[in-house]
């Protein structure tokens, strides 16, 4: 599967990834949904450290879409959670 | 993978939409290009903005740090004169002046982050960019069927993701631009009020004054008594009348006589 980490580009990241991606997912999600703030940094840091890890950078100039999208490391709490609200937070 | 595909759904529907707003999907291809080429542009203009910026960060950083310096050499020249009050007082100025240097440094390498993060952006945009203009020529010449359909869509969604991408980044960096300048500006301010930089804006500032005052005060005393010296020499001269002794060393001790004898 292709995974962006908004600010970096995309990684190519094995499917037999997806179970350990997605125990990290849950965390992050669970963090952004009960507004933990303690919680929410390192979730969203242990998921792109893997994510970087286990992935491999697609070539520049390729077009694939993402299966995966997730926010730039440096994102807060908020800016994630207005990112998954859809209100306009993406350009289109 | 909840947080990971709602984000990527939002971004797919948002490239659907550009995708469904044409009929001929071929009229889609032309559209987003030309989009690209905007975003393209747009993007070069901020990695320019957030350039402009930090390089006048760097004018301001190089001006504190001047006047740092020459805060230091009154602080060791008042030393050197016996003055530890004003020492002080300079050196506290400097002090003040460090806070305001670390200021700037923090963002520096903020913007100097961004500047990076941006031209390496801008860098993959151009390439996909480049990529996205053979493919469509390609899609355009053997379109014949649904299967050019689902590759326009594909390479469509593909690079709006990736402008979806890197508006939000250029947006970023413009805010934050946006934010320095007026914080900039707000130090320009600073130094042209004279609040930052009294001690070295002008060529003679309180502290200077003083140190300068103190350098000729002591001339002033020695000219005194040069002036004096003459004076005395002049009046022992008138009172005895004569021509200038031939032997030189001999005329101040007789120059000295008479003064001592009118002081007394």
């Amino acid at each position: 599967m292709i995974v962006r980490i908004l600010g970096e580009g995309q990684l190519k990241v094995d499917d037999a990834a997806s179970d350990e991606l997605n125990t990290l997912d849950a965390a992050l999600e669970r963090a952004v949904n009960e507004g933990d703030e303690q919680a929410f940094r390192p979730a969203l840091v242990a998921l792109l450290d893997r994510v970087r890890a286990l992935g491999t950078p697609l070539a520049a100039d390729s077009l694939e879409p993402s299966d995966s999208i997730l926010p730039r490391a440096e994102a807060d709490l908020d800016e994630v959670r207005s990112m998954l609200s859809d209100e306009g937070y993406i350009p289109g | 993978m909840s947080v990971m595909k709602r984000v990527s759904l939002i971004f797919k529907s948002k490239a659907n939409k550009a995708l469904d707003r044409m009929e001929d999907p071929r009229e889609t291809l032309d559209y987003s290009y030309q989009r690209q080429l905007e975003m393209l542009t747009q993007v070069r203009r901020g990695v320019a903005d957030v350039a402009t910026s930090r390089k006048r960060l760097e004018l301001q950083m190089n001006t504190l740090r001047q006047q740092q310096n020459k805060l230091d050499g009154q602080a060791k020249q008042a030393l050197g004169a016996g003055r530890e009050d004003l020492a002080r007082e300079a050196l506290g100025r400097k002090a003040t002046l460090q806070g305001q240097i670390s200021d700037l440094e923090t963002q520096y390498h903020s913007l100097q982050a961004d500047e990076e993060k941006l031209t390496v952006a801008s860098q993959r945009l151009q390439a996909k960019v480049e990529a996205f203009r053979t493919q469509k020529e390609t899609i355009k010449a053997t379109y014949t069927a649904a299967e050019a359909q689902s590759r326009i869509g594909e390479a469509v969604s593909g690079i709006s993701e990736e402008m979806g991408d890197v508006g939000m980044a250029v947006q970023r960096a413009q805010d934050k631009t946006a934010q320095m300048q007026a914080r900039a500006g707000a130090i320009d301010e600073l130094m042209a009020s004279g609040a930052l930089d009294d001690v070295t804006g002008t060529p003679r500032d309180d502290i200077q004054a003083e140190l300068d005052s103190m350098r000729t005060g002591p001339d002033i005393e020695l000219e005194l008594q040069r002036l004096k010296g003459e004076i005395g020499a002049g009046n022992a001269q008138a009172i005895e009348g004569g021509t200038p002794a031939p032997d030189g060393a001999a005329r101040p001790a007789a120059a000295e006589q008479p003064q001592a004898g009118e002081g007394a």
